[in-house]
């Protein structure tokens, strides 16, 4: 006997499936980022308070902050996604690890390249290699890796076994970023939200930023959504090339 | 069902192994990796005689409260705290905007064999505690100057 929940289980593990809930998702998906992004940009940059250090370049950590985030919650979900599929074989996860690589990858490159901005005016230098900025900057090469890795092989399946087990040794740079700022000392500085104490971030701030994070979760799930399918029909296109020879 | 149970184990195994390996290498580098030392590990490391006046080296600290003195030349001096030990701190050039007294700092440079820690660059450092101007004002008046 299958109950509903097991259901709706089986029917996400099946690609074609979940291929069409995806496609009715979609453009849900890209309505709900434009719209929390134009909420969320304007209460970061009219509607929310100068920092009483910082002033005005405190708006720059409504994209920075977000995009770090994503680039760590990205990576972490392919590997998560990864060791599923290494374990059961799942081809969705799979394809789920490979479309979202240049999504986690892009989030990192914003969130260096935004950080660098902020760093100039306030910390009075564009790149230092303390433990945090090079652990992120690790991040990305690691995304790098991972794309380049998953797009070397000719044999998807053979591909997909060795970027996961790739994608597996990069996570152990995850712990590293997170707690670098605990365990060494940075000129980065430590965690404000994240931490086991009350965030260290006014309300009228903390708004404008989550609202700017929900908007990037939704830029993510419809950017993935379309990856999801370019993917999907780039392996039936190899499936059937290989059948009808 | 052994057969994922074998590839469980393998992978875990795999995991582990590359993970302590990273471990160690981090935990061996572990004086590499810190970005700058107090004023205490410095004085630490003076007498233990590791560092001389030639080493390059980064002293990270707070700012003592009213140290900060400008000298005629455009050259700054001012006190570099841990709230245990301090450090005196000679600077010429630009400074960054976050750079005030009572705000985390990081100098660049060489300790002199006046004990002055001769800086060639300043670093602000900013904590994690983002407010608005009037917060930080209510605050000050709430708890005194904190």
């Amino acid at each position: 006997m299958i109950n509903r929940g097991n259901e709706l289980k089986l029917q996400l593990a099946n690609p074609g499936i979940l291929e069409r809930y995806i496609k009715t998702l979609s453009p849900w998906f890209c309505g709900a980022f434009i719209s929390s992004l134009i909420i969320g940009l304007w209460f970061a940059i009219f509607n929310s308070p100068p920092d009483y250090l910082q002033g005005e370049t405190v708006r720059i950590m409504y994209v920075h902050v977000p995009s770090a985030w994503m680039a760590l919650f990205i990576y972490s979900s392919m590997a998560v996604a990864s060791l599923i599929g290494l374990i059961y074989g799942h081809l969705v996860a799979f394809i789920y690890a490979k479309s979202v690589a240049p999504i986690g990858a892009v989030f990192t490159l914003i969130c260096l390249v935004t950080g660098s901005l902020w760093g100039k005016p306030m910390w009075g230098t564009w790149w230092v290699w303390d433990a945090r900025l090079t652990s992120m900057f690790i991040l990305l090469f690691i995304y790098l890796g991972f794309i380049i890795v998953s797009k070397s092989f000719n044999d998807p399946v053979k591909g997909d076994k060795i970027s996961s087990i790739f994608a597996l040794i990069g996570f152990i740079n995850i712990p590293i970023i997170k707690f670098s700022v605990d365990i060494w000392t940075t000129l980065h500085q430590p965690a404000t939200i994240s931490k086991l104490d009350t965030p260290s971030i006014h309300t009228d701030m903390l708004i404008p930023l989550l609202i700017m994070f929900t908007s990037f979760v939704f830029l993510f799930l419809y950017i993935f959504s379309i990856r999801f399918f370019s993917e999907l029909n780039l392996r039936r296109y190899v499936t059937y090339t290989l059948s009808s020879k | 069902m052994i057969k994922r149970k074998k590839r469980i184990y393998l992978i875990s195994l795999f995991f582990i192994t590359i993970a302590t390996s990273i471990y160690l290498i981090l935990w061996a580098l572990r004086d590499n990796i810190v970005f700058f030392y107090s004023p205490s590990e410095i004085q630490q490391k003076i007498n233990l005689k590791e560092i001389n006046e030639m080493s390059k080296l980064r002293l990270g600290g707070m700012v003592k409260e009213s140290s900060i003195k400008q000298l005629n030349d455009g050259s700054i001096n001012f006190i570099i705290t841990d709230f245990d030990r301090e450090m005196v701190v000679f600077y010429k050039g630009i400074i960054p905007d976050l750079f005030k007294e009572k705000q985390g700092v990081i100098a660049e440079g060489s300790i002199n064999n006046e004990g002055i820690f001769v800086a060639n660059s300043i670093l602000a450092k900013h904590d994690e505690n983002y407010m608005p101007p009037e917060v930080q004002d209510a605050l000050k008046k709430d708890y005194g100057d904190k």
